[in-house]
């Protein structure tokens, strides 16, 4: 994988990874394009589409995109799979995961991508170690001096991921 | 006094995300910024990490945050695992490899790779395997090795994945790592497992040695991925239904690559794969990405004919899943795999057609790409059904190239030449402004050579013209071959279908349209000018043709300009030649190459020459005229230039050898005349002034003068003179006179070259000969023999009641011609002709 992208029905970008090595502008640009192209892509479209020299991988998950891009001897099916149990990850982590939990804990969300992928690639295939190596690592935070998970109070234009609790039990 | 304690993240994003415009925001965001970097300048260990997460939280907003560059490795080196946590975070996103204030990490990672806390390790080798560079990487090489090796699986795995980064960015590294691979596939833990076969997979992709020596690990492999497929439910692993899709995924990857030119090691996973293909299970998308990378593994290892069919026939089920994605994939695979087992592939062809209606746009153009690659002569008419329904409805984008595949796929395996008529017109109509420009010549050439249709097709082309002449390069085509078959026309001759009723008015109404319609572009109003010229040798209404030309004379477009007046020229001093300038066009050769052929090019109607002109070598004759040259020359090594309809009178053709050869003496023929004593009513070379080659000057001939021809009064002679300011081409004037009482009138001069031959005929001053030798016809020509072939000069005359071979021939010998670089410029031709025969040499 070269990067992923995690970004709003708006096109607020909510998360990015890079795997490989890009100036500030060209991320900018990259992401710039690839935003509105996902974004102007309608429902009945499959997930996948080609771009630049790149495949582009994307599912929507209620109001959030995730996109990444894979490589041409990369399996877009299985990337999907990825998308997913990161998806899923989340919503262990947060219970019932939705949009304002990435934005107000968005470093948590890297610290989770960064449990399950390395250098693009996953690094461990057990939703369990992953969780657990992020509750583990979570302990040695030090309360004083760090934000701790702060329960977000619930704000009245809150979209919900509520969809992913269906997918992920029917998955 | 103290600083107020900044404020928190969460209170910042929470703030920030109350305003209510960009402005609004960006002033937020600048006093924030203002807080953090006096609090930096403070040297605050407190709020640091603070502050750098609030910076990380502006930078994904799109704000700079360069000045946090710095605090992040302060960060790194701190120790407590929060600042840790933040910093190496911050460095993944603030930092790339190309500022040097990156390799200030390097020390932090060391000592954090032998750190004793294992997330602290973790966050290092996470970090070196995500952003490290070429220098880091080989700095810390030795690190990751080491963690290789280590029983911590929580480690190993990372240590794999941040291996796999070091030997993208330093191939030569790779060696180091290789007896840590030794014992990777024994583990147990599937983190481990499955980043190895990563790791494996990137040293075999590199390198050929590793990957002889890695597939002594095939059976290992198989071992693994049998034992996740038979093994009971494992929750820990389970993904509907399936155990670890991902870790079979990578063992069928790596299997591809050990497999694929071996035999033996093929074999070996043959089972496996088999097993894998018909088990899995497909009703969600993870059993199917587990047989999507199956049938890649099948298709290129060295498989047995039953799996491959196995693998396809998977493709083929895909292709039937509602899943779209799904049929996506499926589509791709079968594009790479149609070439090499195109029987296979052939079988899902009807649904693979049917994906065409398929809403999803890189569906369609899979499904138009491979059905393009699975038409042959057998489905012809049933595809070409398909795919023309399939142009009607398209989208605009992908209207071009099914155009152009159309076209590939009719010249290939037409059935008939009606059809690949047919099939044009159909893509005319329907797609006609979507049409490579290039298409435009290549189909004037197919129509040209398809003689018995040309009726039939002009009559369809205008009939379609009078429906719609939006469509440009349809509008050319038609325009061109109403030109050319405006007879055909207007005389009803259409034998395929139903011949219309139309007057040459009404043509010509047609015509003049396209001049002055707003949708014609100038290329076609050239093309359309040009076909109402070529009219007028095949219509009666010249008047009318010769006034719109004459308008055109004035018109602000230069090209058309440009035509026009040589065209009302050519009406004007130069009628004897329009006939036979404007007369049919021959069959014309395609070369090899897939662009337009060079003899559609010079076809008159890309460039504004006056004339159709014809490439010399490479034309070939249909008409019997021309065989008739051909025979007289016997053999392949001379190619007549062109046929003309024009007669002299009859005479029988007679003459002695001349042979001029060896010191210029001549044998066995008449004495020459000299060119002096032939009365010249103009100068040998004048030129109309629509050539600007200068002729000649003098300088000293080689050649002496030669009469060429005497017989029945008539006399042909040639003079030879050197070109200035190319001396290497020799220049032919030749003189005709007729010492008979009548005129000779519609006298042409023609001249067939070997094909080594470059000729230039230039435009003959008249063609009567007037009697009594009244006056001359003279005529320039300009011929080139870079190979120094000797030839011979076959004079003939032709008469309109019968085509008579002359009985007596009097070819001579031209003498050789010095080497030239130079190339005569494919300029003007005129219709003579000289029939030269190459001697042996």
């Amino acid at each position: 994988m070269q990067f992923m992208l995690l970004f709003s029905r708006q096109g607020k970008l909510r998360l990015q990874k890079w795997y490989v090595p890009l100036c500030d502008k060209e991320k900018k640009k990259i992401t710039r394009e690839l935003v509105q192209t996902v974004l102007a892509r309608k429902p009945k479209m499959c997930s996948f589409l080609e771009w630049r020299d790149l495949k582009i991988v994307y599912k929507r998950y209620a109001s959030l995109y995730f996109c990444c891009a894979i490589e041409d001897q990369d399996n877009e099916l299985i990337t999907l799979e990825i998308i997913h149990r990161y998806v899923e990850l989340l919503d262990k982590y947060f219970g019932s995961v939705c949009e304002l939990d990435i934005i107000f804990n968005f470093e948590k969300a890297y610290f989770i991508l960064d449990e399950f992928l390395l250098g693009g690639e996953a690094q461990e295939t057990s939703k369990k170690n992953v969780l657990k190596a992020i509750e583990q690592a979570d302990l040695l935070i030090d309360t004083a001096t760090t934000q701790s998970t702060l329960t977000v109070a619930s704000e009245p234009d809150s979209n919900t991921l509520a969809t992913i609790q269906n997918t992920v039990s029917t998955a | 006094m103290r600083m107020p304690a900044p404020i928190r993240l969460r209170e910042l994003i929470r703030t920030i995300r109350t305003a209510r415009t960009q402005a609004e925001e960006r002033e937020m965001i600048q006093k924030e910024c203002a807080a953090i970097r006096s609090s930096f300048r403070e040297e605050d260990n407190t709020y640091r990490c603070r502050n750098v997460a609030k910076l990380l939280y502006m930078h994904m907003l799109g704000y700079p945050a360069h000045f946090g560059q710095l605090e992040c490795l302060k960060l790194i080196a701190s120790q407590k695992f929060t600042d840790k946590r933040i910093g190496y975070l911050g460095a993944m996103l603030l930092l790339d490899e190309r500022q040097d204030v990156h390799l200030l990490m390097t020390n932090c990672i060391k000592n954090d790779l032998n750190h004793s806390t294992q997330y602290v390790q973790g966050l290092a080798l996470c970090t070196l395997g995500c952003m490290g560079s070429s220098e880091m990487c080989r700095d810390l090489a030795g690190e990751v090795e080491k963690l290789l090796k280590t029983s911590n699986s929580y480690l190993r795995k990372k240590a794999a994945l941040c291996a796999v980064h070091v030997i993208r960015k330093v191939p030569e590294l790779m060696e180091m790592f290789l007896p840590a691979t030794k014992n990777l596939l024994s583990e147990k833990n599937h983190g481990v497992l499955h980043t190895s076969v990563v790791l494996l997979t990137e040293m075999c992709e590199r390198s050929p040695d590793m990957l002889s020596h890695f597939r002594k690990l095939v059976p290992q492999l198989v071992r693994i991925l049998k034992n996740l497929i038979m093994s009971g439910y494992s929750p820990e692993h389970d993904v509907s239904g399936i155990s670890d899709p991902f870790l079979q995924v990578r063992i069928l990857r790596l299997l591809r690559i050990l497999g694929k030119g071996d035999d033996d090691s093929s074999e070996a996973m043959n089972d496996i794969l088999a097993q894998v293909a018909t088990n899995t299970e497909t009703s969600k998308n993870v059993g199917n990405a587990i047989l999507y990378e199956t049938v890649l593994t099948i298709m290129d290892i060295k498989s047995e004919s039953g799996l491959r069919v196995l693998a396809i026939n998977i493709l083929g089920r895909f292709l039937l899943n509602n899943d779209k994605n799904i049929r996506y994939v499926a589509l791709t695979s079968l594009l790479k795999t149609v070439q090499t087992d195109h029987n296979a592939v052939q079988r899902h062809r009807s649904t693979i057609v049917d994906c065409l209606k398929d809403l999803d746009v890189s569906i369609k153009r899979r499904a138009m790409e491979l059905s393009f690659a699975l038409v042959n002569g057998n489905n012809i008419r049933g595809m070409m059904k398909e795919l023309l329904y399939f142009l009607d409805s398209c989208d605009p984008d992908f209207k071009a190239d099914c155009a152009s595949g159309i076209f590939l796929a009719a010249e290939k395996y037409a059935p008939s030449k009606r059809w690949h008529i047919d099939t044009i017109m159909r893509v005319l109509t329907t797609a006609g402004s979507y049409v490579r420009d290039d298409s435009v010549p290549n189909l004037i050439q197919l129509i040209t050579n398809s003689v018995e249709m040309h009726a039939y097709t002009v009559q369809r082309l205008y009939k379609a013209l009078l429906d719609d002449i939006s469509q440009q390069p349809l509008v050319q085509v038609a325009s061109w071959c109403i030109g050319e078959y405006g007879d055909l026309l207007v005389s009803g001759q259409c034998e395929e279908e139903e011949p219309i009723q139309v007057s040459e008015d009404e043509v010509l109404d047609v015509l003049e349209g396209l001049l002055v319609s707003n949708l014609s572009t100038p290329v076609t109003r050239g093309y359309s000018l040009t076909a109402i010229m070529k009219l007028s040798t095949r219509f009666s209404s010249l008047n009318r043709i010769k006034k719109v030309v004459s308008i055109y004379g004035s018109s602000i477009d230069v090209e058309l300009q440009q035509r026009a007046v040589e065209y009302n020229a050519l009406f004007k001093k130069y009628d004897h030649m329009r006939p036979a300038l404007l007369e049919r066009m021959p069959i014309m050769e395609k070369t090899a190459t897939n662009g337009p052929s060079e003899t559609v090019q010079t076809n008159g109607e890309t460039d504004s020459t006056i004339l159709d002109t014809k490439h010399l070598p490479s034309i070939s004759q249909p008409a019997s005229q021309a065989n008739d040259l051909l025979d007289l020359l016997g053999g392949n090594d001379v190619v007549p230039i062109i046929q003309t309809t024009v007669p002299t009178k009859p005479a029988s053709a007679g003459g002695e050898l001349l042979d001029l050869l060896g010191d210029l003496s001549l044998t066995g023929g008449p004495t020459p005349t000299p060119a002096s004593s032939v009365p010249m009513s103009q100068p040998p070379f004048l030129l109309d002034g629509l050539t600007s080659q200068p002729l000649f000057n003098d300088i000293a001939a080689v050649i002496p003068p030669m009469t060429a021809y005497n017989k029945n009064g008539l006399i042909i002679e040639f003079t030879f003179e050197r070109s200035n300011p190319n001396p290497n081409i020799a220049v032919i004037t030749i003189h005709a006179t007729n010492s008979t009482e009548a005129d000779m009138t519609e006298f042409v001069f023609q001249a067939a070259v070997p094909k080594t031959f470059q000729l230039q005929l230039l435009s003959p001053s008249s063609n009567v000969v007037p009697a009594f030798n009244q006056g001359s016809v003279t005529q320039v020509i300009r011929v080139l023999n870079p190979q120094k072939v000797r030839c011979y000069c076959e004079p003939r005359t032709h008469s309109a009641s019968y085509r008579s071979r002359s009985s007596e021939i009097s070819p001579f010998v031209l003498k050789h011609l010095q080497k030239s670089d130079e190339c005569l410029s494919g300029a003007k031709l005129n219709i003579a002709k000289l029939k030269l025969r190459a001697a042996s040499h």
